[in-house]
């Protein structure tokens, strides 16, 4: 796959369909984890290495396992399970290396196991019928695209905070519309087909 | 049937396959956690307010554990947890009840009288609603260089409640308040301080303006006009910067300071002379909006 093919998979994948904005997959901790910018650094982080890592290993165990056994109907269940142990996995690894951004993260790590973004990267991956560079490097930008949407995200909030909008808007509500408004913004993308 | 059998069969094997991966990792990146940091941890108020300097009760934890912090660090635990945990470190002998004796009680006072009618603003402000953003205007909408802004900083900073607006100026309420000192460190005039909890007078101005240059633009500045220098019995009273200051070491109590103050700028826990507000207590409403109030011509 040559480099310009790449390029524009991942300006795909994080621009014209965002994993947040266009798909709106993984809004929990986007809307969860945005108070600040660098709790969202972090959860960023650790999404687009969870994202990465289970592309990959999702693909491996879709065409090696499930395929040749002619089992592709359960690719839910069976990417669940992969995605489940490579949380784990990397929890633990955060745990003892670390312990700073296990600290910060705490119980979101666990969320990001359910979090449809990850599931859904890999059944879009699936679906388009990438191959394995393919998949990780889509997998991958997605991610990064989650990452950028969460940053902007954090650092519209902060500046909510001090607004103020009427009482009946103030926290949550008035969060949701501002996103609604970058994701209107972020339609000015939807035309671009890039092959 | 097959396939029914053949997907169960090879869910078992995956399932097993990363159930033993998961086990054997969980057994090599094993973190020991330290029961004497736990332990700690459960003592310590878990209020976080990040007075004694590290980031969390927790982190406090750890540290006395390691033996990185003092026993006594925390300070806004009562006298009974500090000895606890002294027990636990063997600092303290287990049956020593008075182990330690704990410093006096303090509590933080905004050293500003300046409400809203009592002072000039140099302009309206209508920005963030932070008192570190309107620094960056010329030193906050107040004429006085060393006026409390009255955004609120201080507010957010305090994990007690204990700090809150009340007509322009932030005031403390002392039954709350833990002395931690996050509200001094958070305010960008630096006009908080701690002082002893019991301190019967206290002067709630810092105005380093000359006298007549502070008359200009507030009602009750001190002017340093150094009246209760000259009667303080003890010398803990004292005109620097062209503002009184008092030493707590010093004070005797005696309170011929407030008497002979000409701007009244001197307030007192025995008099209860506390007007035109500036010390929160049950009978009066924070400012709900914290919008910069008053006008700009006075």
């Amino acid at each position: 796959m040559e480099l310009r093919e790449m390029l524009l998979l991942m300006f795909t994948a994080i621009f014209i369909e965002n994993i947040i904005f266009s798909k709106f997959l993984g809004t929990c901790p986007f809307l969860g984890v945005s108070e600040k910018p660098v709790t969202a650094l972090g959860m960023g982080l650790s999404v687009t290495f969870v994202i990465t890592v289970s592309s990959a290993a999702t693909w491996l165990v879709y065409h090696l396992i499930l395929v040749p056994l002619g089992l592709e109907f359960l690719k839910t269940v069976a990417f669940i399970l992969i995605i489940a142990s490579s949380v784990q996995l990397i929890e633990m690894f955060l745990k003892r290396y670390v312990p700073a951004l296990y600290q910060s993260l705490g119980i979101y790590l666990p969320l990001i196991t359910t979090n449809c973004a990850v599931l859904g990267v890999a059944l879009l991956n699936v679906q388009n019928e990438y191959s394995f560079i393919k998949s990780v490097v889509y997998g991958f930008s997605s991610a990064v695209g989650f990452m950028m949407a969460i940053l902007i995200f954090a650092g519209v909030r902060e500046r909510l905070k001090f607004a103020r909008p009427p009482k009946p808007f103030r926290g949550l509500p008035i969060a949701l519309i501002s996103a609604g408004l970058i994701v209107l913004a972020f339609m000015g993308f939807s035309g671009i087909n890039l092959g | 049937m097959e396939k029914i059998l053949l997907a169960l069969v090879s869910f078992v094997i995956m399932g097993g396959v990363l159930g033993i991966m998961l086990s054997v990792f969980g057994k090599l990146l094993e973190v020991k956690s330290d029961p004497v940091a736990e332990k700690i941890t459960e003592l310590l108020p878990g209020a976080n307010c990040g007075g004694c300097g590290y980031s969390g009760c927790a982190a406090l934890a750890d540290a006395i554990a390691k033996g990185k912090a003092k026993y006594d660090t925390c300070p806004v635990s009562s006298k009974e947890v500090i000895n606890e945990i002294g027990v636990i470190t063997g600092d303290v002998a287990p049956g020593d009840k008075n182990g330690q004796e704990r410093p006096m009680r303090f509590r933080a006072q905004v050293m500003c009288s300046g409400t809203h009618e009592l002072t000039k603003k140099k302009y309206l402000y209508e920005g963030l609603k932070d008192c570190n953003a309107a620094m960056r205007l010329a030193g906050g909408q107040k004429m006085c260089p060393n006026g409390c802004i009255g955004l609120g900083s201080c507010v957010q900073a305090c994990k007690f409640d204990a700090i809150h607006i009340i007509n322009g100026v932030a005031a403390v309420d002392y039954e709350k308040c833990h002395a931690c000192g996050m509200c001094a460190a958070a305010c960008p005039k630096q006009i908080i301080r701690l002082i002893p909890y019991d301190a019967k007078y206290w002067i709630g101005c810092m105005s380093a303006d000359k006298g007549a240059m502070t008359r200009t633009y507030c009602d009750v500045g001190c002017i340093g006009c150094k009246q209760c220098e000259k009667v303080c019995p003890s010398g803990a009273i004292k005109v620097e910067n062209f503002h009184a200051s008092i030493d707590y070491s010093l004070c005797i109590g005696c309170g011929e300071c407030e008497k002979v103050c000409p701007r009244k700028i001197i307030w007192s826990n025995v008099s209860q002379r506390s007007e035109g507000i500036v010390r929160a207590s049950a009978d009066l409403t924070p400012d709900k909006d914290m919008t910069s109030g008053g006008n700009v011509e006075k």
